[in-house]
């Protein structure tokens, strides 16, 4: 005779009662080290014990950089267009379909323009969710727009890059978007509006050599990629091994492509007094 | 002269010709009839495949071994005034990007271009017509003294892309190529630039801002190779041709797009086909385009280059 019986047969429990711990309540960076999401919220979505700063959105770039998270949103309507008939293994517009579906998002960038620590500021940021952040037309539209905003109301504009580059599926016409908001950043020196880029991880391609690398200050994050052509048709191409530690921010700070590198929990402090300086504006606490 | 793969009817012909032309020379043999034919079967074949050119096909001409390249433009339609400028005052002299002064008829012109090599040891010199960030320095700074006293500037396209290379990453290649698109939004001189063989992305777009851009007719403009397209979109090299017809990137489709203003024909077979006639349409067409420019004001000038590329895109509003 067993010590134990049981009394019903089979798993009765339902999917509902089952003791699960529910998905994303712990994040694990890439050295192991694990922390509580809301933890990770709070201290920024930078992990506490190895400084690891996680890939974040325009949503948490708005909450981080604007008071309260409070902003209004510019040109949100802004959707792609598939002008070439762009088909590779997948049609262009059943693409677009699922990245919208998949993030919430129309395209790669969102512009807000809202108060950072009292003053106005229009932020133009990537989402690399977003068919890896990729710069097509609305992305190079929304940028422009953002820098005319920033141009007519004379308010700062940041551009927050995230992206792997130009975005194949609208070829020449993503190439075109590099001149377009270079016009645009052109028009905002001659008005002497400060421009802040802040690179982000990944920023490489097209990006790096449009807006990314064209502001009155380049910043960036701790170790994020950054780079025009990615490490691997680096390697590809010369054939050699890469440096420890090629293309991270520290190395574009070192060979003198960044202002500097802040961590995300300073990024509100460190921008807005950057403009409060080079603006000859009292600093603000 | 090397032939490409689609080609060859054109050069099985050829061959023929010479032949008949041969007999007709050693014996006695009336062959005028027989090499008339030939002749006008040639023609005809030329014609048929030149006119319906694959995309793919157009960028094997536009990369065709014996295509000129920048500096047998330059050297043609200048001749000895031509004044060679090298140097970025920073680092080092590009030989993939060059420069220099140069007259057509009275007027001064300050050219850009990449250059690519001729044969293994001067492609290997030119880095394959591939320019690091000093390459687009140099072009700047070229820019910019053109600018100081008025000269304008034509830009002539040939390139395989900007070098990614280590130390081109060290240097700033993303930051040189934004530099250059930017100061050429507001360059206050006429900026001619010409596609005269590949236009491979930021390393093009890099010299490649004008107030008019040119295409010749068996060239390609796009953001990527269509080899490297393939491989990260199809993940193989074999879609090339795919990528080739998706990409858009020919002189026609980019014109269709609004993203060149000119197409500028070449001689039937190609550019290489006969050169002189090649450099004298390139060079009445730098001074048509710069007749139509040179009147305007500086700020007139820079408004309506501005508008043409804010112009440029996509969307659903």
């Amino acid at each position: 005779m067993s010590w134990f019986k049981r009394k019903t047969k089979g798993i009765t429990t339902t999917t509902q009662e089952k003791k699960d711990t529910p998905k994303g309540l712990w994040y694990k960076s890439p050295t192991g080290k694990i922390i509580d999401t809301e933890e990770l919220e709070r201290n920024f979505f930078v992990s506490p014990e190895d400084g690891y700063h996680v890939r974040i959105g325009s949503k948490e770039y708005f909450s981080i950089l604007f008071d309260d998270n409070k902003f209004k949103e510019l040109d949100s309507d802004l959707e792609s267009k598939d002008p070439l008939k762009f088909i590779d293994t997948k049609k262009y517009p059943d693409r677009l379909k699922a990245a919208q579906n998949k993030t919430n998002l129309k395209d790669a960038v969102r512009v807000g323009v809202g108060k950072s620590k009292g003053k106005d500021l229009v932020v133009a940021c990537m989402d690399f969710a977003f068919i890896g952040g990729s710069m097509g037309s609305v992305v190079g539209e929304k940028i422009a727009r953002a820098a005319d905003y920033s141009l007519k109301n004379k308010i700062p504009l940041m551009v927050i890059s995230k992206s792997g580059g130009a975005r194949m599926m609208e070829a020449a016409l993503s190439l075109m978007q590099l001149a377009k908001t270079s016009v645009k950043l052109a028009q905002l020196a001659d008005a002497k509006i400060p421009y802040i880029s802040l690179c982000t991880d990944p920023t490489t391609g097209g990006t790096t050599a449009s807006f990314a690398m064209l502001g009155d200050i380049n910043i960036s994050e701790p170790g994020a990629l950054i780079g025009f052509a990615g490490p691997r048709i680096v390697r590809d191409t010369t054939g050699k091994e890469l440096p420890e530690g090629f293309q991270t921010s520290e190395f574009l700070l070192e060979h003198g492509f960044l202002d500097f590198i802040t961590v995300r929990k300073e990024l509100k402090n460190k921008v807005n007094q950057y403009l409060d300086l080079i603006l000859n504006q009292p600093l603000r606490a | 002269m090397e032939y490409l793969e689609f080609e060859l009817p054109i050069k099985e012909l050829e061959d023929q010709l010479q032949k008949c032309k041969v007999i007709g020379e050693e014996s006695e043999v009336d062959v005028t009839e027989t090499c008339a034919q030939i002749e006008m079967k040639l023609k005809e074949t030329q014609k048929d495949i030149y006119k319906n050119l694959t995309p793919w096909q157009r960028v094997q001409l536009s990369r065709h071994p014996n295509r000129p390249y920048t500096l047998d433009y330059i050297r043609a339609i200048c001749g000895d005034t031509f004044l060679e400028l090298h140097g970025d005052r920073s680092f080092k002299d590009d030989k993939a990007m060059i420069g220099g002064l140069g007259k057509i008829g009275d007027q001064s012109f300050m050219f850009i271009g990449q250059q690519k090599g001729y044969n293994t040891k001067t492609r290997q010199y030119r880095n394959f017509g591939m320019a690091n960030p000093e390459g687009y320095r140099k072009a700047l700074r070229l820019m910019k003294m053109a600018e100081k006293f008025g000269i304008p500037v034509v830009t002539l396209l040939d390139t395989p892309g900007a070098y990614p290379g280590l130390e081109a990453e060290e240097r700033g290649q993303g930051e040189a190529i934004a530099r250059n698109i930017l100061e050429m939004t507001r360059l206050e001189v006429p900026i001619i630039t010409i596609v005269i063989g590949e236009g491979a992305s930021g390393g093009a777009l890099g010299i490649g801002v004008g107030d008019v851009v040119m295409m010749l007719e068996n060239t390609w403009y796009s953001v990527i190779s269509p080899e490297s397209c393939s491989s990260i979109l199809w993940h193989s090299w074999e879609y090339k041709e795919q990528a080739a017809e998706a990409l858009k990137l020919t002189a026609s489709d980019m014109k269709k797009l609004k993203l060149v203003d000119e197409i500028i024909k070449e001689p039937l077979g190609g550019a290489h086909k006969d050169r002189e006639k090649t450099f004298s349409i390139v060079s009445n067409r730098i001074m048509k385009s710069y007749e139509a420019l040179k009147d305007l004001s500086p700020k007139d000038l820079i408004s309506k280059r501005m508008d043409k590329y804010c112009d440029m895109g996509v969307y659903k509003d």
